[in-house]
């Protein structure tokens, strides 16, 4: 066994189990603002893709240990848990976890091997094939009549009997969806955002949550877990772009910082634009990835035929991953001043 | 003394295990029986032996002479009988055997005769040859032959000279007590250096966590006649490196590619000056050196050890346990496991490093690579290692070299950080080694396909030489025929058959004269000349065989 005979002991499963502590703050928040129902969610996400990585590594010959406990594909659930209305249907959690853990994940060659990020895919096929259900979102409580506790909410989810005027009572239009329907209506953005579902910068309730997110992703941060690269890329990305609208015709586009206080935002920017496997790998190439995404998030708010983009700015941003890292290779210790592009 | 400092990219902090050895006195290794000297211990050609089986040697005999420019002479560490000149295990990556002179010692440790040399009054180039032949090598661990580094070449003077006294490597404390109990030597031996190099600014640089050498460094410093500045540099592995201790101590680059000297900086190990002044103030040739002896032994520490001693000798005198799990000659980063004890001790053993499960638990089972660029950011030379990996994985050398493979200097940060435990030195290695290989293999065939192309062209100039000759001779023939007198009116199918039956005999003739010739009861004079020809021919043949043989080492 040749050099060197010492390591780190850092492992990839202690890189996962911190992105996993590093989304409880915005568990914690998610409980307080939209009821226990997410924890319901989290549990069915994470056994259907445990069952799913099992299920695949064996068909591919793998060991369990270490691929089964590296967490990597729990990371995947709870993300694409997190990305769900509260209160999604068993079947749509059930159905997004195995195509990200089956079809994005292991087809494409297990840990390490994926183009895109499987939790994204997930959601990306469930947008596109159940919109209906995927736009169902529950309110926050703050502006719920009767709350739901945790049985009531596992009832919902799992289709138990649960009175169409108890759920019509819990669901509503998420903020972007309804800016995104007010403007369709010839409404100004003032206007719209006198509705009761608008707090300070974001949603009520859902600004408390992108706020615990961001904690969560600075952490990371701090833990050198993530680079800063990507994060202040896909921030300043948004920002950028939803301020230079918002700049022209204030009336018509959103405020920067609404845009940027999204839920889906600084989980995106913290924990799903950052996947290493998926994104970028150069310092460079981690800045455009990030800022690319950023901004077709806002293009796709904006114009396109989703309330949010996040899912697949990220995902279009995957795609162009091998063409950014090749034209953005660093320069090396002792060489040219200014770096040269590997010819492909 | 407060100089500004720079600092490298990347780096590790491995737990530096330097206390373990350092606090005890160095101890010098008593004579071993029998001592077993490579003739290659530095970088270049191997010695080439000057002694036969059975010669008596005395300490400090060269016994093996420097072939060529970038080489070094090899000596006798002690007196005694040279008992072979054979292959034995030596310590080296390849874990090949390697041609070694053994010496029964005799127990006398008698000297031959030697002194001291004026570096002031021998002409440089002159000097140089003499430290060639007194054997001096980098001690740092590369063992590059120091009187080539001591060449400042045509601008004749290198104005920068770096004293590496950083020693980065966990465990190893050799340098750190070199500088502790011999100070005044390194520097008496950094003047000779500076003499030769023509060096106006001297640096010695010294990790932070080597408070004692750096005192006693400065101590020194301030009984020589020349400024040298001690710099106290943070410890980060591998801030040892050369380039690194530069980019620390100067803030400048090594171009790739090229050396240091082409930005005026030339760095030596400070066991190389030690050794230098050794070499210079008392005549004595490098047949010894501090050896750390260190990890799961009883009582680590540093010994004075002659080169040859073999190495399970040191680690019985530290003191042996149960449990050991192996031994690496070198550091945790860097160093090479041995394949067995019995190898000597070498101009490049700066620590023998004795591994246990407690101190070096087996590294755990790799997992892919999630591009997580952790190892990019330790990666000293800047270059992506999860690039390298995957094109060195996927056996795509163009792409791995054009990522700039061969800038990597094999210092192991980026497989110490990488958390899916991936050995990916391992994979930089095994890329270099394919790429050198096939260059090889391209060189030999590109030379056998020259040499193909040349003897169909002189084939075929011979042909066309041989054809105008024999049309020459048909013509000067026919000519002739023509002008016989008898012959009135030849016919042309006369003349064809004039010219067969011409060419019949000539043939004949050729033939009888090829037929058995007597080789036997030759002259004794003749016989000899065959017998070199015979010899030059089987010389040639062994040549085209291996064309390349010394362009092994790139």
């Amino acid at each position: 066994m040749p050099s060197p005979f010492i390591i780190d002991r850092s492992s990839v499963t202690q890189v996962m189990a911190w992105v996993l502590a590093a989304l409880l703050p915005g568990i914690a928040v998610y409980v307080w603002v939209f009821g226990p129902g997410i924890l319901v969610t989290l549990s069915l996400a994470t056994v259907t893709a445990l069952a799913a990585e099992a299920a695949m590594l064996k068909a591919r010959s793998y060991p369990a240990q270490p691929f089964l406990t590296d967490l990597s594909a729990v990371v995947t659930a709870w993300l694409l848990a997190l990305s769900l209305p509260a209160l999604a249907p068993w079947w749509l959690i059930v159905t997004g976890t195995l195509f990200a853990i089956v079809v994005a994940k292991h087809l494409y060659g297990g840990l390490g091997q994926n183009i895109f990020n499987p939790a994204m895919v997930g959601y990306a096929v469930l947008i596109v094939s159940f919109p209906v259900q995927m736009t169902q979102w529950a309110g926050p409580l703050e502006l719920t009549a009767a709350p739901l506790t945790l049985a009531q909410s596992a009832s919902v989810i799992f289709g138990g009997d649960v009175s169409k005027a108890t759920l019509d009572a819990v669901t509503m239009a998420t903020p972007l969806d309804s800016l995104r329907t007010g403007l369709l209506q010839q409404h100004t953005v003032d206007e719209i955002m006198t509705q009761p579902v608008f707090g300070h910068y974001g949603g009520i309730g859902f600004e408390w949550l992108a706020t615990a997110f961001l904690l969560g992703g600075l952490v990371l941060w701090a833990l050198r877990i993530i680079s800063w690269q990507v994060p202040l890329a896909f921030l300043a990305g948004i920002w950028l772009t939803a301020g230079f609208l918002h700049f022209f015709d204030a009336g018509r586009f959103g405020a920067p910082w609404f845009h940027l206080f999204a839920p889906s935002v600084m989980l995106g920017a913290f924990f799903i634009a950052t996947d290493p496997v998926s994104g970028a790998t150069t310092p460079r190439g981690k800045l455009i990835f990030g800022l690319g995404a950023g901004f077709l998030t806002i293009v796709i708010r904006t114009w396109g035929g989703y309330p949010d983009g996040v899912a697949f700015a990220i995902l279009l941003m995957n795609l162009c991953v091998p063409l950014i890292d090749q034209y953005t290779q660093p320069r090396i210790y002792g060489g040219a001043k200014k770096a040269k592009a590997p010819p492909a | 003394m407060s100089r500004e400092l720079f600092k490298f990219k990347g780096g590790v902090h491995p737990p530096e295990h330097k206390t373990e050895s350092n606090a005890r006195p160095i101890h010098a290794a008593p004579l071993p029986r029998k001592l077993v000297i490579p003739l290659r211990q530095h970088i270049g050609n191997p010695a080439k032996p000057l002694v036969n089986v059975g010669d008596r040697v005395l300490k400090g005999q060269m016994i093996g002479e420097a072939d060529g420019t970038i080489s070094a002479a090899v000596h006798a560490s002690s007196s005694g009988i040279v008992t072979a000149i054979d292959l034995q295990p030596v310590p080296h990556i390849s874990g090949l055997p390697d041609l070694c002179i053994s010496i029964e010692t005799d127990g006398r440790d008698e000297w031959i005769e030697h002194g001291p040399l004026d570096y002031r009054t021998l002409a440089p180039a002159d000097l140089r040859i003499r430290l060639r032949d007194l054997g001096l090598a980098g001690l740092g661990g590369a063992v590059f032959p120091s009187a080539v580094k001591l060449d400042p070449g045509a601008t004749q003077h290198c104005p920068t000279l770096i004293i590496n006294g950083g020693e980065c490597e966990p465990w190893i404390t050799c340098d750190d007590v070199l500088m502790r109990t011999r100070a005044d030597e390194i520097l008496q031996g950094v003047a000779i250096m500076r003499h030769l190099l023509g060096s106006t600014e001297i640096l010695v640089g010294i990790e932070d966590n080597k408070p004692e050498a750096v005192a006693a460094m400065h101590a020194a410093a301030a009984r020589m006649d020349f400024a040298v500045e001690i710099v106290v540099v943070p410890a980060r592995y591998p801030g040892g490196g050369a380039k690194q201790m530069i980019q620390v101590l100067t803030g400048r680059e090594v171009p790739s590619g090229k050396l240091s000297t082409d930005i005026g900086i030339q760095v030596f190990n400070v066991g190389t000056a030690y050794a230098l002044a050794r070499a210079v103030h008392h005549g004595e040739p490098l047949i010894s050196r501090l050896v750390t002896v260190t990890g799961h032994v009883l009582r680590p520490q540093n010994f004075e050890v002659l080169i040859g001693t073999p190495m399970h000798t040191l680690i019985t005198l530290a003191g042996d346990r149960d449990g050991t799990t192996g031994v690496l000659m070198g550091g945790p980063m860097m160093g090479m496991p041995m394949p067995n004890l019995d190898v000597p001790v070498v101009k490049a053993t700066n620590c023998i490093l004795v591994q246990s499960a407690e101190l070096f638990p087996p590294l755990p089972k790799a997992l892919p690579c999630i591009r997580c660029t952790r190892c990019a950011d330790a990666c000293p030379a800047e270059l992506q290692p999860q690039e390298l990996f995957r094109f060195a994985k996927a056996a795509d050398f163009g792409r791995a070299q054009e990522y700039h493979l061969f800038d990597c200097i094999e210092c192991g940060c980026c497989s110490y950080v990488c958390p899916s435990h991936i050995p990916l030195v391992d994979f930089y290695r095994y890329a270099k080694g394919e790429i050198w290989t096939r260059e090889k293999d391209k060189r030999a065939a590109d030379l056998a396909r020259e040499r193909h192309a040349f003897r169909q062209f002189r084939q075929e100039r011979e042909k066309k030489e041989k054809a105008e000759k024999l049309a020459a001779k048909a013509q000067a023939k026919r000519a002739e025929l023509a002008a016989a007198p008898d012959a009135a009116a030849p016919s042309e199918a006369d003349a064809k058959k004039a010219l067969i039956a011409a060419a019949l005999a000539r043939a004949q003739a050729k033939k009888a004269g090829t037929v058995p010739k007597n080789t036997d009861h030759l002259s004794p004079g003749t016989q000899q000349e065959i017998e070199e020809i015979e010899a030059r021919r089987a010389k040639i043949r062994e040549l085209a065989h291996q064309p390349l043989e010394s362009e092994e080492k790139p």
